[in-house]
């Protein structure tokens, strides 16, 4: 059976979903990126659905579930790169995804990982705005 | 409804498996470019069609889905049917309300797709089956 | 009608166009509208044609016979051609009635059998009202499709996004907030946020007259979904009028950052982004 890569970046772990997820393999991806936490110590999960274009009530349902397994496990769960109609029509089925952060981007998630990390990786790198 | 509704393309699909979850999206959404439907209103029909088939699947044992173009005056629209032989609803009501499920679902599939459709329709008999209808125009 | 009498009216036909053209340019209401009465002459002529070329003696008590089609057509342009020289429906329309005395006036002189001329006067006077009650459809449905596809316009002009730092985007809010707007604004915003990458979208409803339990929820609706995007989204401009109806239907809007200006707004994005704005200390070589 195929699976999902995850990717690990320094302190984070890097999903990117390209392909139409069916059930078993959201499934297999719930249980890997749970697996590979434990195992790496990641500080926060970035999912990145940007080019899924449907994201129905068993989607949402494991995206929570990463989410909710990972805070026990001491990482947060950023999902990026939502698309504007996925978005309305999560809100309209009622699933507004709330205990999940979410970010425009990649980029833009892992920045809102580092601003949540314990002062004690000690990398106060905040001045470089422009 | 009003109006009388002409039909000029159909397709059924049988839902047994998983994977045949997203064979039916994929057709839904080539139906959807078809008439021309917007992202927006493609993306919620798609994921009502994906609520109603895998609540079929899950609780009805699988069954068919019927695609079709239909219309209202001059607007587009598609219709789909699922139809399965499974045990039945026993309270439609209470299955139509938000968070109720009998299953291992998040209870969103009936009222949740109910939101995303124009129109919907259910009628279930307990030991014969299920069958929902819901209808999503272009502009709908 | 017989076909004999049909003929008849086809070999008389200079004559009851000059009884209609005459009688219309006694009616009172025959005003500037025509630049001459030689277009009148030809207009009149073409309808004239037309109505005694398709007319039959079964077709005249059947309306939607597929024979009398050339006759509707040519009544559709009519109608439209004259609706945009500026004549009203009403002008259009006794101007059509006004061939059925021309019609009649011959008839009475082509008939001597009374009971014959009652049946066809009958006959003549269905027929010619009902070409007026398709003129009269055709304007009002050219009124129709003005309308709609005004307010689809409406829908598009009414809804820009303005970008007004780098990430942060703006939408002014002007009318009526309902679902199908709600729609329109939701997709226009959360485009906007993607397309510009901005993690805040102020959302101005100081043109929005009223605030009810259905407009916050299509509110609370929009910024559940740009928060799904992972942007924030501010509600501004909101009026005294408005925060006490909000108050009074026990709406709760805690959840949502509001502000009561777009300029408050804008402070309160900037100080989300760490961005300062100060006055520049004046330096005598500035320009």
């Amino acid at each position: 059976m195929e699976r999902i890569p995850i990717l690990k970046m320094g302190k984070f772990l890097l999903v990117t979903i390209q392909v139409d997820l069916y059930d078993r393999l959201a499934l297999a991806l719930e249980e890997d990126l749970v697996m590979m936490v434990h195992k790496t110590g990641a500080k926060g999960v970035l999912i990145d659905i940007s080019a899924l274009s449907i994201v129905d009530s068993f989607m949402g349902k494991i995206i929570g579930n990463i989410a909710a397994m990972s805070s026990i496990l001491d990482a947060e769960t950023v999902v990026v790169g939502m698309q504007p109609a996925v978005a309305i029509t999560l809100i309209e089925l009622g699933l507004p995804l709330s205990g999940v952060y979410t970010a425009l981007n990649v980029e833009r998630g892992m920045a809102l990982l580092e601003a949540r990390m314990p002062e004690e990786t000690g990398n106060d790198r905040d001045n470089d705005d422009e | 409804m009003t109006g009388t509704m002409t039909t000029n393309n159909r397709e059924t699909i049988i839902i047994q498996q998983e994977r045949d979850l997203i064979i039916c999206r994929n057709r839904v959404k080539d139906f959807a470019v078809r008439i021309g439907m917007g992202i927006v209103n493609q993306t919620k029909l798609i994921t009502a069609v994906s609520e109603l088939a895998r609540n079929m699947l899950i609780y009805g044992g699988g069954g068919s889905v019927l695609l079709e173009v239909v219309s209202r005056g001059r607007e587009p629209g598609i219709s789909v049917v699922f139809q399965d032989k499974g045990p039945g609803i026993a309270d439609i009501t209470k299955a139509m309300q938000d968070g109720f499920t009998t299953g291992k679902s998040m209870g969103m599939g009936l009222p949740g797709a109910k939101r995303l459709a124009s129109e919907f329709f259910i009628d279930s008999v307990v030991g014969k089956g299920t069958i929902v209808k819901i209808i999503k125009w272009k502009n709908g | 009608m017989t076909s004999n009498i049909i003929a008849d009216l086809q070999s008389k036909r200079n004559i009851i166009l000059e009884n209609w053209i005459a009688q219309r340019e006694l009616a009172e209401d025959f005003g500037g509208n025509f630049n001459s009465t030689d277009d009148l002459k030809t207009q009149s002529a073409e309808l004239l044609d037309i109505l005694l070329q398709t007319i039959t003696s079964q077709n005249i008590n059947d309306l939607y016979s597929s024979d009398l089609e050339p006759l509707f057509d040519y009544i559709g342009g009519l109608t439209v051609s004259r609706a945009k020289q500026g004549f009203s429906p009403r002008e259009t329309a006794v101007y059509i009635f006004s061939l059925k005395d021309a019609l009649l006036k011959v008839l009475g002189e082509t008939i001597s059998d009374n009971r014959e001329l009652y049946t066809t006067t009958l006959e003549v006077s269905k027929f010619i009202d009902n070409i007026g009650i398709t003129s009269f459809e055709t304007f009002i449905r050219g009124r129709e499709e003005v309308i709609l596809s005004q307010s689809d316009e409406m829908a598009e002009l009414s809804t820009p996004v303005i970008k007004v730092w780098d990430g942060i985007i703006a939408m002014p809010i002007i009318g009526t907030l309902d679902s199908a707007r709600t729609q329109v604004v939701m997709e226009n915003l959360l485009q906007g946020i993607v397309d510009n990458e901005s993690s805040i979208a102020i959302l101005d409803i100081s043109g929005v007259p009223a605030v009810d339990s259905l407009v916050a929820q299509h509110l609370i609706k929009t910024v559940s979904a740009i928060r799904l995007l992972g942007a924030d989204c501010i509600i501004s401009g909101i009026r005294p009028e408005i925060a006490q109806t909000v108050v009074h239907l026990g709406i709760d809007l805690s959840k949502m950052v509001t502000k009561a200006t777009l300029a408050s707004a804008l402070k309160y994005a900037f100080a989300a982004l760490q961005l300062e704005v100060r006055r520049v200390a004046k330096e005598k070589s500035n320009l």
